[in-house]
């Protein structure tokens, strides 16, 4: 049993990761390099050109933003971005990409193992769902609270947040797990109270807003990133299903 | 045909809980873990998985 959870999860995790890194230079990277630039000062977004604000007049690009950085204090908090030429530091976003979604199929293979122990069939629809319940417990349901940062952007004290995410995460995939599995009210109604639980809570959110990145840029970031999110984590889903199946005939 | 089915399910709770501890495992080292390296190294897609980064 282990060995076929592993060895799926080994092949479906590099595949789904490998379609992840490749939507993720398509569609999110060039969020992420523009957000830099706002956040080192090398762009600023509150020198548009002089507009009465109301026109719908086609919005300034990126570089023709100009005036001086403003003077965030942010400079010296002592993160960086990536390491390296860009042939590395793309290289080790794929390398890191797999190993996210090799962790992912870990958990939805663990899933498997526990449905089919329990006399449910996994196929490839189901396998999709799994997918997409993942997506919602590890992307979408952390996002409500903490939405996916575009560097740039202010958050909160790093290990309140980290805090919050595990506890989100981990309440609504058990809550998931509980609703498509359970066979009772009591099951039903403890899911629920999983699933809103975190939101009740709240997530961890700073004492103010003065990011440097513009909030477009941050709108169009978050939606791509979970875009994105829920297409590979669909295709993971099935892609393990297929493994897992294939893997039983073996 | 419930006894059968509660030992089938004894029996796969130790893998399943192995590989959900290891899959845990994997995901806080590539997307929490603060570590100065790992976070350069990771740093883009733990932006885009939306993990807290810094």
């Amino acid at each position: 049993m282990f060995q076929r959870m592993l060895a799926s999860a080994l092949f479906a995790g590099g595949v789904a990761g490998l379609l992840a890194a490749l939507l993720h230079f398509a569609f999110v990277q060039d969020l992420i390099l523009l957000g830099e630039k706002y956040e080192t000062g090398e762009l600023t977004h509150f020198a548009a050109p002089a507009q009465d604000g109301h026109d719908h007049a086609p919005a300034p690009t990126a570089g023709a933003d100009a005036g001086a950085a403003p003077d965030d204090g942010h400079a010296d908090d002592g993160h960086s971005h990536g390491t390296g030429s860009d042939l590395t530091r793309n290289g080790l976003t794929v390398l890191f990409t797999v190993l996210v979604y090799v962790s992912y199929a870990m958990l939805l293979a663990a899933g498997f193992g526990l449905a089919e122990s329990m006399g449910r069939r996994i196929d490839l629809k189901v396998g999709v769902l799994w997918g997409i319940s993942g997506f919602a417990a590890f992307q979408l349901a952390p996002a409500m609270g903490l939405a996916p940062e575009l560097p740039g952007s202010i958050a909160a004290d790093l290990g309140d947040r980290q805090v919050w995410w595990w506890g989100t995460a981990l309440a609504t995939a058990t809550a998931l797990g509980l609703l498509c599995y359970g066979r009772s009210l009591l099951t039903a109604g403890l899911a629920v109270v999983l699933l809103a639980a975190p939101h009740v809570i709240g997530a961890p959110l700073p004492e103010g807003y003065w990011g440097q990145a513009p909030t477009e840029v941050g709108t169009l970031y978050s939606a791509r990133t979970l875009g994105t999110g829920l297409a590979v984590w669909a295709a993971l889903g099935g892609a393990l299903a297929w493994f897992w199946t294939r893997g039983k005939a073996a | 045909m419930t006894t059968l089915s509660s030992a089938k399910v004894t029996s796969a709770l130790l893998p399943v809980l192995f590989m959900t501890v290891l899959g845990l495992s994997v995901m806080f080292v590539a997307g929490h873990a603060q570590s100065a390296t790992l976070h350069d190294a990771a740093h883009d897609i733990r932006h885009a998985t939306g993990f807290p980064c810094h």
